[in-house]
C-alpha cells in the first residue's frame, strides 16, 4: 500500500501544480500619459499637427522652461507680455486661443513634457509587448508534461518495486501469489478513477463558471471601425467620443453627430493600410461611406443631423443585470486607466474583450487597487486609517485599497 | 408611570390560542409542496420515478443547450444625435407639479434616460416643501397604466385629431357647457373664458366628488367670498377637529401634515407641543393621532359645534347629556380659550349650518389673521353641489346643447348617477378629455385622450399668489392632446397652448428668462411672506345657523358615514395598483371597500365579542369576514364587515370609490363596491353622512385581505409588548428621563446603556471608519399617512402581488406601517409605527444563513444580495422585527420561462409586468425573481450615488447628498437619515438631541438597530395627575 500512497501523492502534486497559473496583470501608465491624454490630447499630437502644433522636441523650442509652463497654463495671458514666437504661432495657427489650464502644476506640466519625450515617432512603434502573453500558456502545458512525465516515472517505479518484490518472495521461497494484472488491480483501478473524477471535475467547473463568459469576444461590426487609427494613430482623447465616461454609468458609445465631427470634413483614408484579422485588407473610405449613410450626408451638401439613424453596433461588454457598474466611479473617482479593463485599446483595430469581467477579475482589482485617498477629499472622513498611515501602522506602501474601505462587499455592485 | 400595553390584534390583546401559535411561526402556511391528495408525502406521490426522470432528462438538455449555445449577439444603441443634456444612465430632475381634481402638490420627477419613474416633492415650495402624499407617488404608475387612452374616438371609432376638429366645427354651433373639476390652472381659466366669450351662453361648472360646498357657501355668508382660507396648523397651539380628516384626505393633506407636524416636533429642552383634540363618528387617520379624541353619533355634529360655540362663549356645553363627550367638549373649549389667538378649529361636515357655527367659533378664538389667512385663500375646491344639480336639472330638461366634461365624472360618483346619465343622452354634442375611459367619458360621443400630467404643459395656483408650474417630462406615449389645446383650436386661437402659456407668464414674470427660472424652479411665490390677513366677520347668521343645528332631526338606531381612503380618495386611486396594496392605515386593510362596524355592533349584529378569545380568533385568523347589507332609502349595499376599534357604536362606515368601471384597468376589477348611491343631496349641498341606514347580517362571508395580523412575533425573547414606547407630554415633564431609565433598568444585566455594545455579546466589537449609515424616526410627527410605503415600491421596483397574495401573507412592501391600539377597546389610542429592515449590526439574519447571501457591511448595512439567495427562508425566521420578504411566486417575470406565472397571479400583476408598465422601474435597482428574500436596502442605490457625487467633487458627504426615498417622501419629516459618523450630520444631530424619547425596537435582543425611534408623546393631562 506504500506504493500506492506515494502514486497518489505524486499525482495529487502534479494536478495542484496545473491547476496554479497566474494571471499576468497590465501594465499601468504613467501620471505624465494620463495628463496628456486628459488635457492636450484633444487639440495636439506628438508627432501630428492637429488643432495645435505637434508637440514632439517642444522644450527644444522653448528654451525656457518657465515660460514654456505659463505658455501652457494660461496663453492668452503670455501673449501679453510680448514674446515673439508664441505671438508668431498664435498667428500661424488662425488666432486659435489655447483652452486655460490654471489648474496644472508645474510638477504636471514636467511629467507631461516628459511623456511627450518617450513617445516614439509614428515610424518607429515599438514591438516590445508582443512577448508577454504567451507566457501563461505555455507554464500550464509545461506543468501538465512535468506531472505525465512524473506519473510515467511512478508508475515504472511501482512496477519496478512489485516485481523486485516477487523475485524476493521467489527467493525467500514465500508462495508466489497469482499476479494481478494492472488493469484488473483494485488500487489502480480506484486510483485512476480517483484521477480521471479530480481532472473531469475541474473541467467540468472551469467549464461552468466560463458559461456566459465572452473574453476574446470580438463580433464583427456594421462598420469597420478602427480604435487604433482613432485612439493610437490620431490620439483622439477617448473622452472625446465616450462622452460620459466622466459623468455616468454608461462611457456611452458615441451618437452619429459625434462622428461627424470629424468626418465632415475627414471623407477619405488616407493612412496605413488596416487589415482584417483574417489579413483582409479594408478598405477605409468606404467604411467612412458607410457612416455617411448613417448619417444621411452626401458629400457636398450641407448635412442635416436630423436626417441620421443610429449606428447598431453589436455590444461587446456584456454585465449581467444585477451587476451594477458605474464609468465615473472608476475613471473619475478611481483615476483608474481605460486600458486597465479595455487592454491596449489604441492598438486594436476592432474591439475585443480583453478580460473575462468576472466577479473574480473584479474582486481581484478591488484588493490590490488603491483609492485616491489622501487626493479625493471624500476620503478624509476615514480619520483613523489616515491616522495609521500617518504612524505607520498601516503599510503606506500598500496604501489603502478598494477593499480596505469596504470596495469587496457585496452591496457595493449588487443591489 | 407605568408602560401602558400595546396590541396589534384582538388575539394579541386576548393572549387567544390561534394567535399564540400563530405568532410562532413566520409564515402563514404549510410548505408548498403540491402532492397528490392521497399521498401524505412528495416521495409517496403517484409518480415521482417519472417526475425525477422528466426532471433529470430537462435539466440535462437545457444544460447541453445552454452550454452548447452561442451568447446572443446584443445591440448597444447610441443616439443618432445626442441631445447635449442628456446623459444615458444620468437621472434628471425636472420640476413640475401634481394635479388632480383641485389637488396640487409641487413636485420633481426624476426622469432616467428620457422616462420619468420617481415623484420626489419639491422642496422649493414654500407650501409643501418636499412633501408628497402615497397618491403623488404613485401617480407616476398612472402614465404608464395599460388602460389609457391611445387615440381619439367618436362613437368609439378611431378617428384623428383633425376630424375631430372638424366635427366639432360643425357640433359647437350654440352655448356650452364646460363641466370640471376644480381648477387650479389660471391659464386654463383664461382659456375657459375666452371659449365662453366665442359661444356666448356657455358657462363653466365646477364640480366635486367630495365637495366642500357647505364650507364655500358658509364663507359666502359670513365672511362674504365664496373660498376657502389658508389654514396654519404650524401656529395653532390647540387643535380642534370636528370629523375633518385633515391629515389623511381634507382640502390640503400634505400641506396641513407638515404644518401639524411643526407643532408635535418636540424640543427636549423646552417640552411644548399643539393640543389636539378630535370629534369624530368613525376612526380615522387623523383622529388615530389626536391628543384627545371623543367619539360621537354622524347626528350630533349640529350639537357638538353649537354646544362648543356655546362653551368658548363661556356659557358651558349646552344641550349635550353624553357625559364623556360633554367633558371633551368642555376641554376642547378650555383649550381654545386658553390659547386665544393661536386656536383652530375646523369641520369636515358639508352642511352649511356647520361651518358657520365653525366660523363663529374661530372668530370667537381669535383665528382670524392667525391660524387662518383670508389673505391667500386657497383653491383646491371650488365647486358648489347646488350648480351641479342645477345642470343636471337643465340636461335633462333638453336645454343643454354641448357638455365639455374633464376632471369631473359625476356618472360614477354623483349622487343621482341615473338622472345625470339619462340627462347626459338627452345632450347633443358631448365630448369627454380623459386619460382613461371612466363612468362618464364611456357615454360620450366625442373622446379626445388627454395627456398625462407629466405629459403636460401647465400651471396651477394653489393659493392666491403661490404657482405651481408643469413642464413635460416625457414625449406623448400615445395620439393624446392637452385638453387646453383643444379648447384653444376651437376657440379659433391660433397658438397652442405652450405659446398661450408662454405669453401668459412672460409678461408677468419678466420676460423668457423669468419664465425659464419659473420653469426650473417649479414655483412661483411672493418673494415676502403674504401676512395672515383676517376677514370681517359678518355674524348675522349665526344664531340662525345654531337653530337650525340644535334642531336637527335625531339619528336612527345606526347612522352611515361615507369617506374618502387615503391612497383611493375619491376613486382615483381604484385603478393605481400600488395605492390599491398600499394598506390603509387604520383599517389595514387591501384592494376592497368595506363596512366599518364597531366592536359593539358586531357583538350585536355579527355575534363576533372581540373580548371572547375564541370569537376573536375565528373572526381575525380567517380572512373571510361576515357580510352585510345596508340599506338607505330603499338603495343596498352588500359588503364586508371589519370592525374598528374607534367607531361610534351606533356609526357604520364605508369608503367612496370602489367598485368602478372595469374600462379602467384590472386593478378595479372585482374591488370593492360604489358607495356613492348611499349619499345624499340636501338642497344645497351632497351630504355624505346618513343618520338612519339599516344593517342587516346576510350570512354570507367574503374575503378581505388585511395585513394588520401579518408579520408578528412573538417569543419570550421578542416579546410584542415591548415595541412602543409612548409617554403624555405630562408625565414627561414631570420625569424626563422616564423611557431613558427604562431602557437602563432593561439592560442593567448586561452593563447598562452605556456597555451594552461590547457586554451584552460574545461577538466582538467592530470598528466602523468611515460611514455609518443610521436612521431616525418620529414617532410624533409621523402620522401614518403611507405616502413612504408607496415611495419604496416606487424606487425599489417592489412587487404588486395582488389581492389573493396578500391573502396568504404574501405581500412585498419593505416598509410597512405598523398600527398599534392600546387601552380601551372601544375608544383606544393609536400609534403609527413605521417599520423597516433596521440593519442591525449584530443581525439575527445573517449567521443563518447558509450561503451568506446576506452579510453586513463595513458602512452598516445588512446586504441582500439576491444572486447568492437560494431561499431557504431562514434569515425571515430569525428576523425579530419580521421585515424580510420572500418572492412565492414569479411576481415580476423576471424567471426566464413565462409559464412560471400562469394561474399562479394574478391579472393586476401580469399586467404590471407589461412592456408600458414595466417602463416605470428603476434601472438601478435588480428586479427580484422568485424565491429570494429581499428586504429594505436604506436605498442603497441611492447612498452609493451620493458618495460618488461627493467623491467625484472630492469632499466629505454633506446631508444634503443624500434623501432615503421614505424620508423625501414625508410630509411632516419624520424620517432623517444620514451619516452617524458624521458629528455635524442632522441624524447625529437628532440623536443627540433627544436622549430621552430615543429607543431601539427590541433592544434587549443585543441585534443593535441602526434604526432609533423617538418616543411617541401625547399632549394629555390626565394620566399627569394619577401619577403623582
Amino acid at each position: 500500500m506504500i506504493s500506492f500512497k506515494r502514486l497518489a501523492k505524486t499525482c495529487f502534486t502534479g494536478i495542484i501544480l496545473s491547476l496554479s497559473f497566474t494571471l499576468g496583470t497590465s501594465a499601468s501608465a504613467q501620471d505624465g500619459k494620463t495628463l496628456f491624454q486628459t488635457n492636450c490630447a484633444a487639440c495636439h499630437a506628438v508627432h501630428k499637427k492637429l488643432t495645435g502644433p505637434a508637440l514632439a522636441g517642444v522644450e527644444d523650442r522653448w528654451p525656457d522652461k518657465a515660460k514654456l509652463r505659463s505658455w501652457i497654463k494660461n496663453s492668452a495671458a503670455f501673449l501679453k507680455t510680448g514674446d515673439k514666437y508664441a505671438n508668431d504661432l498664435y498667428i500661424e495657427y488662425n488666432k486659435t486661443a489655447m483652452n486655460l489650464f490654471t489648474s496644472l502644476t508645474d510638477k504636471e506640466i514636467d511629467d507631461m513634457l516628459a511623456y511627450i519625450k518617450t513617445v516614439p515617432a509614428p515610424g518607429a512603434v515599438a514591438a516590445g509587448a508582443a512577448t508577454a502573453p504567451a507566457a501563461d500558456g505555455d507554464n500550464t502545458l509545461l506543468f501538465g508534461i512535468l506531472t505525465l512525465v512524473l506519473a510515467v516515472v511512478a508508475l515504472v517505479l511501482l512496477q519496478v518495486n512489485s516485481n523486485l518484490r516477487k523475485l524476493a518472495d521467489d527467493r525467500d521461497g514465500h508462495p508466489a501469489v497469482e499476479p494481478v494484472p494492472f488493469w484488473k488491480n483494485k488500487s489502480y483501478i480506484a486510483s485512476v478513477s480517483v484521477v480521471l473524477f479530480v481532472i473531469g471535475g475541474y473541467l467540468t467547473s472551469k467549464g461552468a463558471m466560463d458559461l456566459g463568459r465572452s473574453k476574446d469576444y470580438q463580433p464583427e461590426q456594421p462598420i469597420y471601425y478602427s480604435h487604433k487609427v482613432h485612439a493610437g494613430i490620431n490620439q483622439i482623447n477617448c473622452q472625446y467620443c465616450h462622452t460620459g465616461v466622466y459623468q455616468g454609468k454608461q462611457a456611452t458609445i458615441p451618437s452619429v453627430n459625434i462622428c461627424m465631427n470629424c468626418h465632415l470634413a475627414i471623407n477619405e483614408y488616407k493612412g496605413e493600410k488596416i487589415y482584417t484579422e483574417e489579413g483582409k485588407e479594408v478598405d477605409g473610405t468606404a467604411e467612412i461611406n458607410k457612416l455617411y449613410k448613417y448619417a444621411g450626408f452626401e458629400q457636398g451638401q450641407t448635412w442635416d443631423a436630423s436626417k441620421a439613424k443610429p449606428v447598431e453596433w453589436a455590444r461587446i461588454h456584456n454585465l449581467p443585470d444585477h451587476v451594477y457598474f458605474n464609468h465615473s466611479q472608476h475613471v473619475k473617482a478611481g483615476q483608474v486607466q481605460c486600458q486597465t479593463c479595455h487592454g491596449e485599446i489604441q492598438k486594436m483595430d476592432e474591439v475585443k474583450q480583453f478580460t473575462d469581467l468576472s466577479m473574480g477579475w473584479c474582486i481581484n482589482c478591488h484588493r490590490t487597487t488603491q483609492v485616491q485617498f489622501k487626493d479625493n477629499g471624500f476620503y478624509s472622513i476615514y480619520e483613523k486609517y489616515h491616522q495609521d498611515l500617518k504612524t505607520g501602522k498601516m503599510d503606506s506602501a500598500k496604501g489603502i485599497t478598494v477593499e480596505k474601505i469596504g470596495g469587496t462587499e457585496c452591496q457595493k455592485c449588487h443591489y | 408611570m407605568e408602560q401602558k400595553k400595546h396590541w396589534q390584534s384582538f388575539g394579541e390583546l386576548n393572549q387567544s390560542k390561534a394567535y399564540n401559535k400563530d405568532v410562532k411561526d413566520e409564515f402563514k402556511e404549510e410548505l408548498p409542496f403540491v402532492a397528490d391528495d392521497e399521498s401524505k408525502s412528495f416521495l409517496n406521490a403517484k409518480a415521482p420515478r417519472r417526475d425525477f426522470l422528466k426532471y433529470l432528462g430537462f435539466s440535462t438538455a437545457a444544460a447541453v443547450a445552454a452550454a452548447s449555445c452561442e451568447m446572443p449577439v446584443k445591440k448597444a444603441i447610441p443616439f443618432a444625435n445626442k441631445p447635449e443634456d442628456v446623459v444615458p444612465g444620468v437621472s434628471k430632475y425636472y420640476a413640475t407639479t401634481y394635479v388632480q381634481d383641485g389637488d396640487v402638490v409641487s413636485v420633481l420627477a426624476k426622469v432616467r434616460d428620457g422616462r420619468p419613474i420617481k415623484i420626489e416633492g419639491n422642496e422649493l415650495s414654500p407650501i409643501t416643501k418636499g412633501g408628497t402624499s402615497a397618491r403623488v407617488q404613485a401617480s407616476v404608475l398612472d402614465l404608464y397604466d395599460t388602460a389609457r387612452l391611445r387615440f381619439p374616438t367618436i362613437d368609439g371609432k378611431e378617428v384623428t385629431f383633425e376630424a375631430i376638429d372638424k366635427a366639432m366645427a360643425a357640433s359647437l354651433n350654440g352655448p356650452a357647457v364646460i363641466l370640471t373639476s376644480s381648477i387650479t390652472s389660471p391659464s386654463t381659466k383664461e382659456i375657459i373664458s375666452q371659449f365662453i366669450a366665442k359661444y356666448p351662453g356657455s358657462r363653466h361648472v365646477t364640480y366635486d366628488a367630495v365637495s366642500f360646498s357647505g364650507l364655500l357657501l358658509a364663507n359666502e355668508t359670513t365672511y362674504g367670498k365664496r373660498a376657502i382660507p389658508s389654514y396654519h396648523f404650524d401656529n395653532a397651539k390647540a387643535i380642534v377637529s370636528i370629523g375633518a380628516d385633515f391629515l389623511g384626505t381634507w382640502l390640503s393633506p400634505v400641506e396641513f401634515a407638515r404644518q401639524y407636524a411643526i407643532g408635535k416636533k418636540l424640543d427636549e429642552k423646552n417640552p411644548e407641543m399643539s393640543k389636539h383634540i378630535h370629534f369624530e363618528s368613525v376612526a380615522s387617520l387623523t383622529g388615530s393621532n389626536a391628543d384627545e379624541k371623543y367619539l360621537h353619533r354622524p347626528s350630533e355634529t349640529g350639537a357638538i359645534v353649537a354646544a362648543l360655540l356655546s362653551a368658548v362663549n363661556g356659557q358651558g356645553a349646552t344641550g349635550i347629556s353624553d357625559p364623556k363627550l360633554k367633558a371633551g367638549i368642555e376641554n376642547a373649549a378650555k383649550a381654545l380659550v386658553a390659547n386665544k389667538g393661536a386656536a383652530l378649529v375646523v369641520a369636515g361636515s358639508n352642511d352649511v349650518n356647520v361651518q358657520i357655527a365653525v366660523n363663529a367659533i374661530n372668530e370667537a378664538v381669535g383665528a382670524g389673521g392667525k391660524t387662518i389667512d383670508w389673505s391667500t385663500p386657497v383653491n383646491y375646491r371650488q365647486g358648489v353641489d347646488a350648480d351641479f344639480a342645477r345642470l343636471v336639472e337643465e340636461m335633462n330638461a333638453g336645454s343643454v346643447g354641448a357638455l365639455l366634461i374633464s376632471g369631473a365624472n359625476p356618472a360614477y360618483t354623483w349622487v343621482d348617477a341615473e338622472k345625470f346619465k339619462s340627462g347626459l343622452k338627452k345632450v347633443k354634442t358631448t365630448v369627454s378629455f380623459n386619460t382613461k375611459v371612466d363612468e362618464t367619458t364611456e357615454l360620450c360621443k366625442f373622446v379626445i385622450p388627454d395627456h398625462h400630467y407629466l405629459e403636460s404643459w401647465g400651471d396651477a395656483e394653489a393659493k392666491a399668489g403661490y404657482y405651481s408650474f408643469l413642464q413635460p417630462t416625457i414625449y406623448p406615449l400615445f395620439k393624446t392632446r392637452q385638453w387646453q389645446d383643444s379648447l384653444l383650436k376651437w376657440t379659433g386661437n391660433p397658438s397652442d397652448y405652450l405659446a398661450f402659456l408662454k405669453t401668459y407668464w412672460s409678461a408677468k414674470v419678466g420676460g423668457e428668462t423669468g419664465w425659464n427660472k419659473a420653469l426650473q424652479d417649479g414655483v412661483l411665490h411672493p418673494s415676502t411672506v403674504i401676512t395672515s390677513a383676517a376677514a370681517s366677520f359678518n355674524g348675522s347668521s349665526v344664531a340662525t345657523a345654531v337653530t337650525a343645528l340644535l334642531a336637527g332631526k335625531k339619528g336612527g338606531e345606526i347612522e352611515l358615514v361615507l369617506y374618502e381612503k387615503i391612497g383611493i380618495g375619491a376613486g382615483q386611486g381604484t385603478a393605481n395598483p400600488w395605492l390599491q396594496e398600499l394598506p390603509d392605515p387604520v383599517t389595514r386593510a387591501t384592494w376592497d371597500n368595506y363596512v366599518i362596524v364597531s366592536p359593539a355592533l358586531a357583538r350585536t349584529l355579527l355575534n363576533i365579542d372581540l373580548n371572547n378569545s375564541g370569537e376573536a380568533d375565528a373572526y381575525e385568523v380567517n380572512p373571510p369576514k361576515k357580510v352585510v347589507k345596508v340599506t338607505v332609502n330603499g338603495t343596498s349595499i352588500e359588503l364586508p364587515a371589519l370592525i374598528i376599534p374607534g367607531t361610534h357604536p351606533n356609526t357604520i362606515a364605508i369608503a367612496v370609490g370602489y367598485g368602478r368601471s372595469e374600462k379602467l384597468g384590472k386593478s378595479v376589477i372585482g374591488s370593492g363596491k360604489n358607495a356613492y348611491p348611499l349619499a345624499s343631496l340636501n338642497g344645497a349641498s351632497v351630504n355624505f353622512v346618513n343618520t338612519n341606514v339599516t344593517i342587516t347580517s346576510t350570512g354570507e362571508k367574503y374575503p378581505v385581505a388585511l395585513t394588520q395580523t401579518h408579520n408578528r412575533y412573538d417569543t419570550p425573547q421578542g416579546n410584542r409588548t415591548e415595541v412602543m414606547k409612548e409617554i403624555t407630554l405630562a408625565a414627561y415633564k414631570h420625569h424626563p428621563t422616564e423611557i431613558r431609565e427604562e431602557r437602563e433598568a432593561e439592560l442593567k444585566p448586561w452593563g447598562g446603556l452605556e456597555k451594552f455594545e461590547s457586554q451584552g455579546t460574545i461577538y466582538p466589537v467592530f470598528d466602523r471608519p468611515g460611514i455609518k449609515w443610521g436612521m431616525s424616526v418620529d414617532l410624533n410627527t409621523c402620522n401614518g399617512c403611507g405616502a413612504c410605503v408607496v415611495a419604496c415600491n416606487a424606487e425599489n421596483n417592489i412587487s404588486v402581488v395582488g389581492k389573493p397574495e396578500v391573502l396568504r401573507g404574501h405581500e412585498m412592501h419593505w416598509l410597512r406601517i405598523d398600527r398599534y391600539y392600546s387601552g380601551d377597546m372601544d375608544n383606544p389610542t393609536v400609534v403609527f409605527q413605521p417599520m423597516m429592515c433596521q440593519h442591525c449590526d449584530n443581525a439575527p439574519c445573517e449567521n443563518v444563513c447558509p450561503v451568506a447571501a446576506t452579510n453586513h457591511s463595513s458602512e452598516g448595512l445588512n446586504q441582500m444580495t439576491y444572486n447568492r439567495c437560494i431561499g431557504t427562508r431562514y434569515c425571515a425566521n430569525n428576523c425579530p422585527y419580521k421585515v424580510r420578504r420572500f418572492n412565492w411566486a414569479d411576481y415580476t417575470g423576471a424567471d426566464s420561462f413565462p409559464d412560471n406565472q400562469a394561474g399562479i397571479v394574478n391579472d393586476v400583476v401580469l399586467d404590471m409586468n407589461d412592456d408600458l408598465t414595466r417602463m416605470v422601474l428603476n434601472p438601478d435597482v435588480t428586479v427580484r425573481s422568485r424565491g429570494v428574500i429581499e428586504k429594505c436596502s436604506f436605498c442603497v442605490q441611492r447612498l452609493q450615488e451620493s458618495k460618488l457625487t461627493a467623491k467625484k467633487e472630492s469632499r466629505p458627504m454633506v446631508d444634503s447628498d443624500i434623501k432615503v426615498a421614505c424620508q423625501q417622501a414625508c410630509p411632516a419629516n419624520a424620517i432623517n437619515f444620514g451619516n452617524a459618523n458624521d458629528k455635524t450630520s442632522s441624524i447625529t444631530k437628532t440623536r443627540i438631541e433627544n436622549p430621552n424619547r430615543q429607543f431601539y425596537v427590541l433592544e434587549q435582543l443585543h441585534v443593535l438597530p441602526n434604526v432609533t425611534y423617538m418616543a411617541k408623546v401625547r399632549n394629555l393631562e390626565e394620566e399627569a395627575k394619577n401619577n403623582s
